[in-house]
């Protein structure tokens, strides 16, 4: 059969080339070519005299418009590309260097304070305000301008704790001078005083505050912990139990009745707003400093110890924690949820912020600076972008929750090409090569050093562990798990 | 004293009510008689009123007789710890009921391809009119009528945005009804039309034995008609008789069945030689014959019967197809297999341990190694085993045992600026990455093999001066005869029967020879074979038959260079694979990733390309889309309680409907058409 293109060329290009000179080949050859091809062709036409003729719907080719894309066709065949697996890895590798090369987390500094930070504040409604506490006064920071916004000298020695009223209206802060005391949000006019629209004078030093999601009421912690009612001036609960000071508390941000603070028994301690008593409380080996609930699943929160791990718990499960997380070098100080539930961030007394996928053992990231001291407070920010921490030296840092993201908003096509990349780098995640480029990351060498030698340690007493357990008799030495390791009791 | 306080008490209550009640007053005088008596008063007393009073009264009564029995004093009440603690146990449990409700969002969310965040996110896109302006009235004498019109047809003004009959029938069929309705439409049509199309096809068919079939059963079919309506209807009956004859008399006027066509002249030649083409010749005539006869009676049924059995297709022809796969048409027309025979079928097959193969550039390891690793990660398992969790705890996530699992960050003094230092890097790692690895990880593996290998060859190398290895293997062991002192007779006469055993249990077994043939096999596969790369028709003439030149074949035939010798060419007694190649292997993985549970099913994974050179567009987006989606400038709110409330409500609903249901019936009736045909071939 005539293949219908030959035929068309033949018609066509022939009278053409008769006239005019044609630049790539030589005239002669030419037409030699074709008298050959129409040769071909006539004894085709005798052969059979059917002719069958292309006919295509111009409306599967021709643009509408000169602004739509051209439309491309393409075939899936398999066997017209072949290699699929190479080549995606290739693209695997490469995606992962590139996001190595641009993975620049730090994005700006706030500084301003005059003393360490020692506390932060997200606020509920606005995204782009930030309040911090130092140990001095207090500050209200618009992050987008990267600039402070009003100052305000709401304590004498310390701020303990601050925390923004669910209607993003005012916050209340806590103090080492025994006072709580409930600011407006905005800013106050010329020549009006800053004033706090309540102060309650207690009895001992607060240590933290936290408030409820939905209702008026706020809790706070010292030497007991303390439910109030913003209307009132006494607290309108206290639990104690055994124990005379508490480190940090916070409400469940879903099941909103349930409370949970950290003490220094080396205890945390579970509550219900609604009950007389408190619920359960575990202790530990050692102390934890702060806690956060999973803003996503009711029942899991994360608390900071000084062991220099993170422990999540089940709070219906507090016999041993469910996951436990290493890594630090140091005590961890704080720590706080990302929005979606997904991950946590905690800031250690080592300079050093992690980032944790919330039920795995180790971290996928490390944030530090050269300038960067003891981290005390950290933040996820309310959109799951960005990560503030708060560290000793006075400044306020502004990171990105994942350090080659590509920030602003990115065109459907850019879209589409990082989700392809952070697939196939998910892909072949486990491929050595790829995995030793994606996990590789730089540590100061003090930091690298510490951990060094606590593996060692480590190590070294889990061998003597296995030595003794295989020099007595089977059976008297029972395998603790890690898990079951830092927990002493649970007391009910 | 009593009686005085008593006394008191009852003015007191008295006074205070400040109510005339005829009750209160009779039991004061009461009081006041026994008080004038100046006797003390007893329980008794009291009670002896109460006996008067009818039944409502007797439980307590009941109590008040326990108590005067009851001489013990109580029990003290708990301590104040002891009350505390119980409290708190009561609320633990309660807070942590109340606080499971949430596990199945939880478990959802984990198991969830896609979140989307903020969760409560409201439909995006223009609002109804009807939802913008709701306080708007109608004012001009046009609009007014308008509104009047609206209202005469029923038609919605204001909120409800669907009319009476819409909310009645979207109240009467649920999404789900709606959806098992919308599939049983299909399947419907599905049917009717694949009827259609076997109709078509039975048209085509050129089979003149088929259409003889099937004219013979419609005339059967006919007669049976014909017989009934003899005994309903007589009238109409006698006027098919009339058609019948009529037909005959056409027939016979055309002179069908006769020896005149074209494939009965064909027939004709053939008899001669041909039983069958002889038969079939008869039995033309003798329907030729039957044609012609005038007809008085239908034809005898017996004789029907009888060819019937010969000519007719096997019953399963007539059924209604049996549907394998209900939703896909083409599986329709597949004879399902004997179930009896799927079973043994299976039987034989054992189930096909793969070799573990890991990796993308395909490359194969040797068995025997792999076993060998597969024991070694089996003891691995074993000890690991004692590190697992207490099984009385659910699993909250794939929490990974702390001290075993590997970090998931290569921390270390290099940083990473550029690409360059990332393609170092990767250097580093292929020279110095692999070793560490493995004999930290999986002790036995390749390496120590080869190296076991290698010292066993030294040794040998040593050795050889005074044996041949190769003869060892091949040389039958000499039998050494030794008088054996019966020391204990059962046991040897235990140990013979045991020999005989295993003698005849390995009898045709040379174990040897089956080694040293499989060591010439892969030395075999091992040698370089010669490349042919002729090509016919180049610089000659090609064609059938026509072989290229010898000068050309011996031009473009490409030997290749002769690889390394074998490591075991020395090595009479071992197999050392020599497909382990270590460029690759330092690009592989080594070991079966987690979620995974088999290496087939991460091969697989590994195996499917994503991107869209391979894939359709929206293939592509299904496969690539991100596990977390967030808005940008968007704040997440913790989960709300609605949300847990929402997802009950889908639970309820969801699984009521009952899909079997509607096949049941179907699959009965099935079965009983199966039992019929059995039946009809018995």
């Amino acid at each position: 059969m005539v293949s219908p293109k030959i035929f068309s060329q033949s018609t066509n290009t022939l009278p053409a080339n008769k006239g005019g000179y044609c630049p790539q080949h030589p005239v002669g050859e030419v037409t030699r070519k074709h008298m050959a091809v129409r040769i071909i062709l006539l004894f085709i036409h005798i052969n059979a005299m059917k002719v069958k003729v292309l006919s295509r719907n111009p409306d599967d080719y021709v643009r509408e418009t000169k602004l739509d894309i051209q439309r491309v066709p393409r075939n899936y065949d398999p066997s017209l590309h072949p290699f699929e697996v190479p080549r995606e890895y290739t693209r695997a590798l490469n995606a992962t260097k590139l996001e190595r090369v641009f993975a620049k987390p730090f994005l700006a500094s706030l500084d301003g304070h005059r003393d360490g930070v020692n506390c932060m504040a997200k606020h509920p409604k606005s995204l782009s305000t930030m309040l911090s506490g130092s140990c001095d006064g207090e500050v209200v920071w618009n992050l987008t301008k990267r600039e402070c916004v009003r100052t305000l000298q709401a304590h004498e020695g310390f701020v303990r704790g601050m925390v923004v009223r669910f209607c993003g209206t005012s916050f209340f802060t806590v103090g080492d001078d025994k006072t709580i005391k409930q600011w407006k949000m905005e800013t106050p006019g010329y020549g009006e005083e800053e004033e706090p629209l309540n102060t309650i004078l207690g009895k001992s030093v607060f240590t933290s505050i936290d408030h409820h999601q939905k209702e008026g009421v706020f809790v706070t912690c010292g030497q007991q912990v303390d439910i109030w009612d913003e209307q009132r001036s006494s607290p309108i609960r206290s639990f104690s139990w055994g124990v005379d000071s508490f480190s940090c508390v916070r409400f469940n941000p879903v099941e909103t009745e349930l409370l949970a603070s950290c003490a220094s028994d080396r205890s945390i301690v579970l509550y219900d707003m609604r009950e007389a008593t408190p619920l359960k409380k575990v202790i530990m080996n050692m102390r934890s400093n702060t806690l956060c609930w999973n803003p996503m699943e009711a029942y899991n929160f994360t608390c900071s110890n000084e062991d220099y791990n993170l422990y999540t718990y089940d709070m219906r499960y507090l016999d041993k924690p469910f996951t436990v997380h290493m890594d630090h070098v140091s005590a961890v100080l704080d720590v706080d949820y990302s929005p979606t539930g997904k991950e946590f961030v905690s800031a250690s007394f080592d300079k050093t912020i992690r980032i944790f996928p919330k039920d795995s053992g180790h971290s996928r990231e490390v944030y530090h600076t050269k300038r960067m001291q003891h981290v005390i407070s950290i933040k996820w920010s309310s959109d799951n972008k960005y990560i503030l921490s708060a560290s000793d030296e006075m400044n306020i840092r502004l990171w990105k929750a994942n350090a080659a993201e590509k920030l602003g908003l990115l065109a459907p096509r850019e879209k589409a090409a990082v989700n392809y990349s952070q697939k196939l780098k998910d892909k072949f995640q486990h491929h050595p090569q790829i995995r030793r480029i994606a996990r590789h990351r730089h540590l100061p060498k003090s930091i690298y050093s510490q951990s060094k030698e606590l593996r060692v340690m480590k190590e070294a007493r889990r061998r003597k562990e296995r030595n003794v357990r295989k020099h007595s008799k089977p059976g008297s030495m029972p395998v603790v798990t890690e898990k079951e390791k830092h927990v002493v009791t649970v007391v009910k | 004293m009593p009686c005085a306080f008593i006394k008191f008490c009852c003015q007191l209550v008295c006074e205070k009510l400040n109510v005339c009640n005829d009750r209160i007053r009779k039991s004061k005088m009461c009081f006041d008689n026994k008080l004038s008596e100046g006797d003390k008063i007893n329980l008794s007393d009291l009670i002896g009123t109460l006996d008067k009073t009818p039944s409502a009264l007797i439980k307590t009564k009941k109590q008040l007789k326990n108590l005067q029995h009851n001489q013990s004093t109580l029990e003290t009440p708990l301590t104040r710890k002891e009350t505390e603690r119980i409290q708190r146990e009561v609320a633990f449990e309660k807070t942590s009921k109340e606080v499971s409700r949430w596990q199945s969002v939880v478990l959802q969310n984990q198991k969830a391809e896609q979140l989307v965040f903020p969760l409560n996110q409201e439909p995006s896109g223009p609002k109804r009119i009807e939802q913008v302006v709701a306080g708007w009235k109608a004012q001009t004498p046009l609009e007014q009528e308008i509104f009047s019109l609206l209202r005469m047809n029923k038609q919605p003004l204001h909120d409800p945005v669907l009319t009476p009959t819409e909310e009645a029938s979207l109240r009467a069929m649920s999404l789900e009804e709606a959806k098992i309705r919308r599939a049983e439409l299909q399947k419907a049509r599905v049917l009717q039309s694949y009827y259609e199309a076997k109709a078509k096809r039975e048209r085509k068919i050129k089979s003149k034995k088929y259409h003889r079939v099937q004219k013979k059963v419609m005339r059967k079919e006919y007669l049976k008609q014909f017989d009934e309506m003899v005994k309903t209807d007589p009238a109409a009956a006698l006027e098919e008789l009339k058609k019948m004859e009529l037909s005959r008399m056409k027939e016979r006027m055309s002179l069908k069945h006769q020896n005149s066509g074209k494939w009965a002249k064909s027939k004709a030649i053939m008899a001669k030689y041909d039983d069958g083409a002889r038969k079939a010749m008869q039995k033309q005539l003798e329907v030729n014959k039957d044609l012609t006869l005038k007809l008085v009676i239908p034809a005898d049924e017996d004789e029907e019967d009888e060819e019937e059995s010969a000519e007719t297709l096997p019953d399963f022809v007539n059924d209604a197809e049996h549907i394998l796969d209900q939703v896909n048409p083409w599986m329709r027309g597949k004879l399902s297999t004997d179930p009896m025979v799927q079973e043994e079928s299976n039987r034989l097959d054992p189930p096909v341990v793969r070799p573990r193969e890991l990796g993308t550039p395909g490359e194969g390891r040797d068995d025997q190694e792999e076993d060998e690793e597969q024991m070694e990660e089996t003891e691995e398992e074993a000890l690991l085993r004692g590190f697992e969790e207490r099984p009385d705890q659910p699993k909250a996530g794939p929490g990974v045992g702390q001290g075993e699992s590997p970090a998931l960050l290569e921390e270390g003094l290099v940083r990473v600026r550029t690409l360059e230092d990332v393609e170092l890097l990767s250097q580093d790692v292929s020279a110095s990455d692999p070793a560490p690895l493995t004999t930290t990880q999986t002790p036995g593996t390749e390496e120590t093999d080869t190296q076991s290998a290698t010292q066993q060859a030294d040794k040998k190398r040593k050795r050889k001066k005074m044996i041949d290895p190769n003869e060892v293997l091949t040389k039958e062991a000499k039998v050494i005869k030794m008088p054996l002192a019966p020391t204990a007779v059962e046991d040897v006469e235990g140990k013979e029967e045991q020999r005989v055993i295993i003698k005849e249990a390995f009898a045709g077994d040379d174990v040897i020879s089956d080694f040293l043939k499989d060591k010439r096999k892969q030395e075999e596969a091992g040698r370089p074979k010669v490349i042919d790369l002729t090509l016919p028709g180049w610089g000659e003439w090609g064609g059938l038959g026509l072989q290229p030149s010898r000068s050309k074949r011996k031009r473009f035939r490409v030997k290749v260079a002769p690889p390394p010798p074998r490591q075991d060419q020395k090595l009479p007694n071992i197999i050392i694979s020599e497909k382990r190649d270590s460029s690759i292997a330092a690009h592989q993985v080594c070991q079966l990733p987690f979620p995974f549970e088999n290496p087939t099913q991460f091969e697989r994974t590994i195996r499917s390309p994503v991107g869209r050179t391979w894939n359709t567009q929206n293939t592509v987006q299904k496969i690539t889309a991100p596990k977390v989606v967030t808005q940008l400038g968007a704040i997440i709110e913790p989960i709300a309680r609605e949300y847990l409330i929402k997802d009950n409500r889908q639970a309820v609903t969801g699984p009521s409907i009952n899909l079997e249901s509607d096949q049941g019936p179907q699959k009965k009736r099935r079965s009983q058409q199966k039992k019929k045909h059995k039946r009809k071939k018995n």
